[in-house]
């Protein structure tokens, strides 16, 4: 039997954890991007699109996230490409993140009077120019708090694509924890890591959030 | 390259899909009682304004909402046996579940008891009410009914994050659809039924909690 030491322990969910951050980095910015366009297209008021854009976020906010994740790995393996845990991990996470990122921005944008809108119009500028200098700047600043506890989110989702075999934090805790036969310890450390990877981006949000409600 | 789904295979297996489809609201209407119920103890000790008490349940709260529910549960199924505790897949699932709601009700609950105006308190206190009763019949009604919305939200989280009790083999719908694929090698379709029952029991579940439940709790004048 291989001997694992605390550190080794330690050291082996630190690498893995690398995993966790990357894969929630890409999908926060990937769903961002995925996010303003959704956006942009509900609030074009074509009846077509509207309908889509709704459809795709209550699709993704009324399903598991896990069934996603095996949609698009089955899925794709369906249609006869070849995936890896790593790029089905990244395409239902970046999805998932787009359809809350853009509902949570909506939220913002719709908060903004709609007088802003009508000046905007009357000064002639058009539907994408009046979004990105008169109400983009304006929701820019109340969506920065909830975006950033989103982020908390997106890290803790990285997790169920261990489900599907991709070796992040979690799957790496189980691994270390069916050699070892040490599940408190190692579950123990792997919640730790969570909570120290998380708990910085939730007190941010929260700091923000309060800074946001003395200002007003 | 035609692609040939086939539903019929899956749905054919429907008593298993219908009993794990009943699992799982069965587990979140059990969980979702007692997460809130525990919320609302844990929202009632903050207002306590006692510094020991205050930096436990922070702790609690801080602790669940910053660590994935999947790990929540792994430690609880694999790692409290160690400690002399064993659960069963079904109850280690549903309390993690009840834990889990518990932080975030608490928070959720505190945000709402926090924005009753301190003058509710004080018209209770005039009345000669002893603190408990006034959080009990004033503070936690009001809490409770301007923060349903957000507490309605947060139960339709944890049901679907409850998809992944199935990996400590809890039987519910997400199990029913793995099992399924195992005997018919139809993934995809077998995930793609389970997907939608998941879709309707997040409406169907939404709307109790939005019709029904919420005129059953804010019946009467005293909430």
């Amino acid at each position: 039997m291989v001997d694992f030491s605390l550190w080794d322990i330690a050291r082996n969910l630190l690498l893995a954890a690398r995993w966790t951050l990357l894969l929630s980095l890409i999908s926060f910015i990937g769903g961002g991007l995925v996010g303003i366009l959704i956006l942009v297209m509900r609030l074009s008021k074509l009846k077509g699109l509207e309908i889509f854009c709704i459809g795709f976020i209550k699709l993704f906010q009324g399903t598991p996230l896990l069934m996603q994740l095996f949609l698009i790995y089955f899925g794709f393996a369906l249609l006869g490409i070849e995936t890896s845990p790593w790029s089905s991990a990244v395409i239902a996470l970046t999805l998932y993140s787009s359809a809350y990122l853009s509902e949570i921005w909506r939220g913002c944008i719709d908060s903004i009077p709609q007088g802003q809108w009508s000046a905007a119009k009357s000064l002639g500028l058009h539907f994408i120019d009046q979004l990105r200098f008169v109400i983009g700047p304006q929701a820019l600043k109340i969506s920065i708090a909830p975006t950033v506890g989103f982020m908390v989110q997106a890290v803790k989702a990285t997790a169920l694509t261990s489900v599907i075999g991709f070796i992040e934090l979690t799957k790496a805790g189980t691994m270390i924890s069916n050699t070892t036969f040490k599940p408190f310890l190692v579950f123990g450390c792997v919640a730790i890591l969570y909570f120290i990877i998380c708990f910085p981006i939730s007190w941010y949000s929260k700091r923000l959030e309060l800074r946001l409600t003395l200002a007003r | 390259m035609a692609i040939e789904f086939d539903f019929l295979s899956v749905v054919q297996e429907w008593p298993l899909l219908a009993k794990g489809f009943l699992l799982s609201l069965a587990m979140i209407a059990l969980s979702g009682v007692l997460g809130i119920l525990l919320g609302v103890i844990i929202s009632w000790a903050k207002t306590l304004e006692r510094p020991f008490i205050n930096f436990l349940t922070s702790t609690y709260i801080e602790l669940l909402r910053n660590t994935p529910f999947i790990v929540q549960l792994f430690f609880l199924f694999f790692a409290l046996p160690s400690l002399g505790v064993k659960l069963s897949p079904l109850t280690a699932s549903m309390l993690a579940m009840s834990i889990n709601l518990s932080a975030y009700s608490a928070e959720i609950l505190r945000a709402g008891i926090e924005s009753i105006p301190s003058g509710q308190v004080r018209a209770g206190q005039s009345l000669g009410m002893t603190q408990h009763q006034i959080f009990k019949c004033i503070v936690l009604p009001q809490a409770f009914k301007n923060t349903w919305p957000a507490l309605v939200s947060q139960v339709v989280i944890v049901m679907l994050g409850s998809a992944v009790c199935a990996q400590i083999s809890t039987e519910e719908l997400s199990y029913a659809a793995n099992l399924i694929q195992g005997r018919n090698f139809r993934a995809f379709e077998a995930f793609f039924v389970a997907t939608l029952l998941y879709l309707v029991m997040s409406i169907f579940v939404r709307f109790c909690l939005d019709h029904f439940i919420s005129k059953l709790i804010f019946r009467g004048p005293r909430g």
